[in-house]
């Protein structure tokens, strides 16, 4: 295989990887703008959509399709417990204590599905199949085209709903102003409870459709998460395509750095571009650097 | 001031007797790594709770200090004591250098870039085979001696740990008490308030920084040289968690409550083995409900707590008469 022909390899893992880290990066961001709250168990929610697609698959012996669907709300519904029971009762948190919350969620989850299920790495069935096709001198998994088209479907989705829904519009006056939203009749907590739903919803299908390719086990929402999270910053934590283009970047030059200079590495690649990502562009790539007032 | 001097010296008193209670037992063992994480805590809190910058990655620098011992000691056979100094020094230098970009992010900024560094330092030391032995660890890494006497057993090791323990207490007690720790927290507060008062903020954030990177590495090399063998697994994300949750759970901004912190977080473990793989949920729940009820640590919440009781306790008296 020629220079090229991997290059073009790693683009289209680089890509499919990409996706997966912008959906979790657009969670990331649909909460912490309506909240300010970095949730620190987004990734937990991407390890619930590959174990309780597994669950649904084995234990209670559902078809795929319906084992997909079924652990998308499931895991959704923790997210709502989450929200009622740590998030919804505090009262005026500082960030330090949310990150700390958000953290111990995040154990907590992780600690009920080691304990549910097992410690055990397990591999999800590819939506259709694993026969390869060649497409420009590089070998694509059916998953991979599963994974971009669900990405950009349901960013697609999501960017309908917060454009044109009445409930989307609320949810971004949250964002822009809290208490201004708040004096024109938003119900701002309920509005913290939807994007905590869109960001479960979401991250726990990047976990559904990640897991054929990666594997999936208890503890896979931790460095998911963080690779998210290092899209939403790269896109400067916005709800939409900068995220996305955040995303791809960072997972196509990981993908690349593996392939082409350590595997070992692949992860302290993505947090280097992270580290320089902040030193030079805080703001994220794509958005210009905003004066901070005092 | 005076009352501050009690506390001090009945702490001294503490842990002198500990032994005497313990002698022989597995918790000797135990309060070695009390020891240990007290000092990481107390290093992080400086950091956190005095000058208000969150740091996710403590345990890298815990880790680089481990390492650098580690390897100057078995594979160039440098003296023990050296190698901590040089760790010390090292790794604080380190931290000051990449100090003035990180410290200059704020909130969750910083939280990821400190995490980021962690994780990197973490990845080091598990591809960087060659040098640290990768994931299955370095072993063989001498005790520390004075003189032939060599620190080779619980007791000797609890003496020692808690001997330097007791010394960076004093060191950060007083600190904070000092023109410095003023500074620090009129940074805390509101960093261009500090800095309108006439505070190098930004300075004094990437020297508090690097004192604290160079604590854990000093913790990090007794570390190594008390347990002999080292590996990444000690020294990853978890672990810097758990470090910030030691000072959050003990009280931020306060030396005594880091001291509580590391000491719960680090016995919980040993009460929680009879829950055996429910421990990890325990100390979840523990850290939301911690977090939500008791916001400013063990250290205020205990005596709220007692004193709570206490008005409780003579309201119902007072209605009975």
């Amino acid at each position: 295989m020629g220079l090229s022909e991997q290059i073009a390899q790693y683009l289209v893992t680089g890509i499919s990887t990409g996706a997966i880290y912008a959906l979790i990066g657009i969670g990331f961001a649909i909460i912490y703008n309506s909240t300010e709250i970095i949730n620190f168990a987004q990734g937990e929610f991407v390890m619930l959509g590959g174990m309780l697609t597994l669950f649904f698959l084995n234990a209670m012996k559902l078809p795929l399709p319906l084992a997909i669907i079924l652990a998308v709300p499931s895991a959704t519904l923790i997210g709502i417990l989450f929200e009622r029971l740590a998030i919804r009762p505090l009262r005026k948190p500082s960030p330090l204590e949310l990150v700390i919350i958000t953290i111990g969620g995040s154990i907590l989850i992780r600690g009920i599905a080691m304990l549910v299920w097992d410690k055990d790495t397990h591999s999800l069935p590819p939506f259709s199949g694993s026969e390869p096709l060649e497409i420009a001198g590089a070998t694509i998994m059916p998953q991979h085209i599963w994974i971009i088209c669900l990405t950009f479907l349901s960013i697609l989705l999501n960017k309908l709903f917060f454009q044109y829904s009445i409930t989307g519009k609320a949810m971004r006056a949250c964002a822009a102003n809290r208490r201004a939203a708040g004096l024109v009749g938003i119900d701002v907590k309920r509005m913290v409870l939807f994007s905590f739903i869109i960001s479960s919803a979401l991250g726990s299908l990047a976990g559904i459709i990640v897991a054929p390719l990666t594997m999936t086990s208890y503890d896979v929402g931790i460095m998911l998460g963080l690779k998210g999270f290092c899209a939403a910053i790269i896109g400067g934590m916005s709800g939409g395509l900068s995220t996305v283009l955040g995303g791809i970047l960072l997972g196509t030059l990981e993908s690349l750095g593996a392939g082409l200079i350590s595997s070992g590495y692949k992860d302290a690649i993505a947090f280097i571009i992270l580290l320089l990502i902040l030193f030079v562009r805080p703001q994220g790539l794509f958005r210009k650097a905003e004066t901070e007032r005092v | 001031m005076k009352s501050e001097s009690y506390k001090y010296v009945l702490l001294i008193l503490v842990v002198a007797i500990l032994p005497f209670v313990f002698k022989g037992s597995y918790m000797m063992n135990v309060l070695v790594f009390v020891g240990i994480n007290t000092m990481l805590a107390v290093s992080l809190n400086l950091l956190l709770g005095y000058a208000g910058q969150i740091s996710l990655g403590h345990a890298g620098f815990f880790g680089l200090g481990a390492y650098i011992s580690g390897i100057l000691t078995t594979t160039y056979g440098i003296n023990s004591w050296l190698t901590i100094v040089i760790s010390a020094v090292v790794v604080g230098s380190i931290a000051f250098v990449i100090g003035f970009p990180v410290l200059k992010l704020k909130g969750h900024y910083l939280a990821m870039a400190t995490l980021g560094l962690g994780i990197i330092m973490y990845i080091l030391f598990n591809e960087a085979v060659s040098y640290t032995g990768g994931p299955s660890g370095l072993s063989g890494i001498p005790n520390l001696s004075v003189n032939g006497f060599l620190f080779d057993n619980d007791i000797k090791n609890y003496y020692l740990i808690w001997g330097i323990t007791l010394l960076i207490i004093l060191l950060a007690l007083n600190l904070v008490h000092s023109r410095i720790g003023r500074a620090l927290r009129s940074i805390h507060d509101s960093e261009v308030a500090a800095r309108v008062m006439g505070v190098n903020a930004r300075l004094l954030k990437v020297q508090i920084f690097a004192l604290s990177a160079s604590i854990s590495a000093i913790a990090g090399s007794l570390y190594a040289h008390t347990m002999s063998f080292i590996a990444p697994a000690s020294f990853g994300f978890n672990f810097s968690i758990e470090l910030v949750t030691m000072v959050i759970i003990g009280g931020l901004a306060s030396i005594y409550g880091s001291l509580l912190g590391a000491a719960l977080l680090t016995l919980l473990p040993e009460v929680l083995r009879a829950f055996q793989d429910y421990d990890i949920i325990v100390y979840g729940l523990l850290l939301i409900l911690m977090t939500m009820f008791m916001p400013g640590g063990l250290i205020k919440g205990i005596p709220a707590f007692i004193s709570s009781v206490r008005r409780r306790f003579h309201k119902g008296v007072a209605g009975n008469a």
